[in-house]
């Protein structure tokens, strides 16, 4: 089992190494709520997704860490482009990120790994929680971003 | 129904100040018997070390700089015992600061710079570089500073990783072996003190194995160089243990480096404290038991629960606390982030005892409430964070924050 993860890792990193420009299209033609069983659904689903994945780095209320992990409560990142957010998920990040004047460094590994329905419900979940509300991110919506982010 | 009205108003307020966030004035530090704590300095940023000189002036640096200095002096000119006079230089943000021989030192978190002491005045238009050069990655960029009594600095370097995976922080990724970043990071590098233009070509790599030691201090008593490890994130993620013990793994680490050259196993090894051995580490193959090639590295002399970040060290040599406190380590813990979602430790000042030159007993809590709140579960919800510490000419102890810029002095007016 260890060892299959390890080549999941080493075939996600010899994908990433090849990074393509910012997609900036996002797919608008696929609705929101084609994640199955609606968005409550899509919102718990993801928060089993958080638990796992996200929250020992951006904290059960999604505060982050100072100085280190940047903070999902309604910042320009979560509320804003959600093809930038998929990209996020898929590509990690190894560049600051600032935000009001705080930066924050650390790295975010690629979660390329998750599925589809994995990377729109958990990212459905934060951008509907801690205080924040945006619209859902739609299966359809993740499969676009990936497809351009090979 | 006036009672239940009473009752209900005690009980809200109760409520008030235990579930509700206080405000940082409201927050009491506790401390043993026969000592207090007095704020010194508010909102002053992000206020990293601290260090006082013999005349009582107090320098902190700041990790960016504010109000045009990113090191900042506090000075009582009136002698009534209150700070009556803010100067500010540096325009650079860093962490390490210290006096010694008639010079203030001070980090960026590239280079180290030194300002000559004209009777106290320290000559800000004039700074020196003595090390310059040095790498700071994403992470564990900041760099400290001590000094011996042979003209020496030294530098901690903290490594921009985890534990030099392939690909950082991702669980399962095998780690770089060799790693790479031992050449130039992950130690502590030995410099003259007096010498300008210093990098790596002139530097001794004095002690290496260590993944980011903020706190950091030399001990006179044996002569030797202390150091706080940051142990590494994320060992959790494997389940070697249950949840609630993994989380307190690896030990957070007091090292004493004896010799030039001292490895203590990052990125190889962890200090895994269930069975006080120096283990190899999941990336390098494994099973938080398998000693293997761990059996060379340097054991801590004291280890601490996983992810407390300890960020200030200071051999106490006053005679102002009692007896028990001369000669023992005093640590800053900045708190964690690494045990979420359980519960956030930290956010306090521990003590060792030390006798002969080892710790004499095992380590307790000397200051404490920092946090604001008794329990919390994410590091944002800590009004303070200890930072760095100082001992003051009286023999005072002075924390820092890093989270609002407040600074302490603590002393004992007991019997």
């Amino acid at each position: 089992m260890r060892v299959f993860v390890f080549v999941l890792v080493l075939v996600a990193s010899v994908s990433n190494a090849q990074t393509k420009k910012i997609v900036t299209k996002p797919a608008t033609k696929v609705a929101a709520t084609s994640s199955a069983g609606g968005l409550k659904a899509s919102i718990t689903r993801g928060q089993s997704v958080y638990t796992k994945y996200c929250l020992t780095c951006h904290q059960v209320d999604g505060s982050g860490v100072p100085n280190m992990n940047p903070p999902l409560i309604k910042t320009k990142w979560t509320l804003g482009s959600k093809t930038i957010l998929i990209q996020q998920v898929l590509k990690g990040s190894s560049g600051k990120v600032e935000i009001d004047g705080d930066t924050f460094s650390n790295t975010m590994p690629p979660l390329k790994t998750l599925t589809d329905q994995q990377i729109a419900d958990v990212l459905t979940y934060v951008r509907n929680s801690f205080g924040n509300k945006a619209s859902a991110v739609g299966i359809g919506e993740v499969k676009a971003v990936r497809a351009k982010t090979k | 129904m006036k009672k239940s009205f009473l009752f209900f108003v005690l009980t809200f307020s109760f409520l008030c100040t235990k579930l509700i966030a206080q405000s940082p004035d409201q927050v009491k530090i506790n401390l043993p018997a026969g000592f207090t704590s007095e704020v010194i300095a508010k909102n002053l940023d992000r206020a990293r070390h601290i260090v006082v000189n013999g005349n009582g002036d107090i320098y902190l640096k700041l990790a960016r700089v504010r109000k045009g200095g990113g090191i900042v002096r506090l000075r009582d000119k009136n002698g009534d015992g209150k700070i009556d006079d803010t100067t500010r230089f540096g325009n650079y943000g860093g962490t390490g600061i210290a006096i010694k021989d008639g010079y203030l030192y001070a980090t960026s978190n590239t280079e180290v710079y030194r300002y000559k002491l004209n009777g106290n005045e320290p000559d800000t238009a004039h700074p020196e570089i003595i090390v310059k050069d040095l790498v700071a990655g994403r992470q564990h960029e900041t760099k400290s500073i001590t000094l011996d009594n042979s003209g020496n600095i030294y530098v901690t370097i903290g490594a921009p990783s985890n534990a030099c995976q392939l690909q950082d922080r991702v669980t399962g990724a095998p780690g770089q072996d060799p790693c790479p970043l031992l050449e130039k990071t992950g130690g502590i590098w030995q410099f003259k003190a007096d010498k300008k233009d210093q990098s790596y070509a002139d530097g001794i790599r004095y002690a290496t194995g260590i993944r980011n030691a903020v706190g950091v201090d030399w001990n006179n008593a044996t002569n030797t160089l202390f150091a706080m490890q940051h142990g590494r994130d994320g060992l959790q993620d494997y389940h070697f243990y249950p949840d609630s013990l993994s989380v307190e793994l690896p030990a957070e680490e007091m090292l004493e480096v004896t010799k030039a050259g001292d490895n203590f196993g990052w990125p190889y090894c962890f200090y895994n404290q269930v069975i006080n051995k120096k283990v190899l580490n999941p990336e390098y193959g494994g099973d938080a038991k398998t000693v293997g090639r761990c059996s060379d590295a340097k054991s801590p002399v004291m280890s601490f629960p996983g992810h407390m970040a300890p960020n200030g060290l200071l051999f106490y040599t006053g005679s102002q606390f009692p007896e028990k406190y001369r000669n023992g380590a005093f640590i800053a813990f900045h708190g964690s982030w690494n045990r979420a979602p359980l519960e956030q430790k930290g956010f306090l000042v521990a003590f060792v005892p030390f006798k002969n030159g080892k710790p004499s007993g095992d380590w307790e809590i000397f200051a404490n409430g920092f946090a604001g709140k008794e329990h919390i579960t994410t590091p944002g919800q800590a009004i303070f964070r200890p930072c760095g510490l100082a001992q003051g000419p009286n023999g005072s102890l002075y924390v820092t924050d890093d989270a609002k810029g407040y600074a302490w002095k603590i002393s004992y007016n007991g019997k």
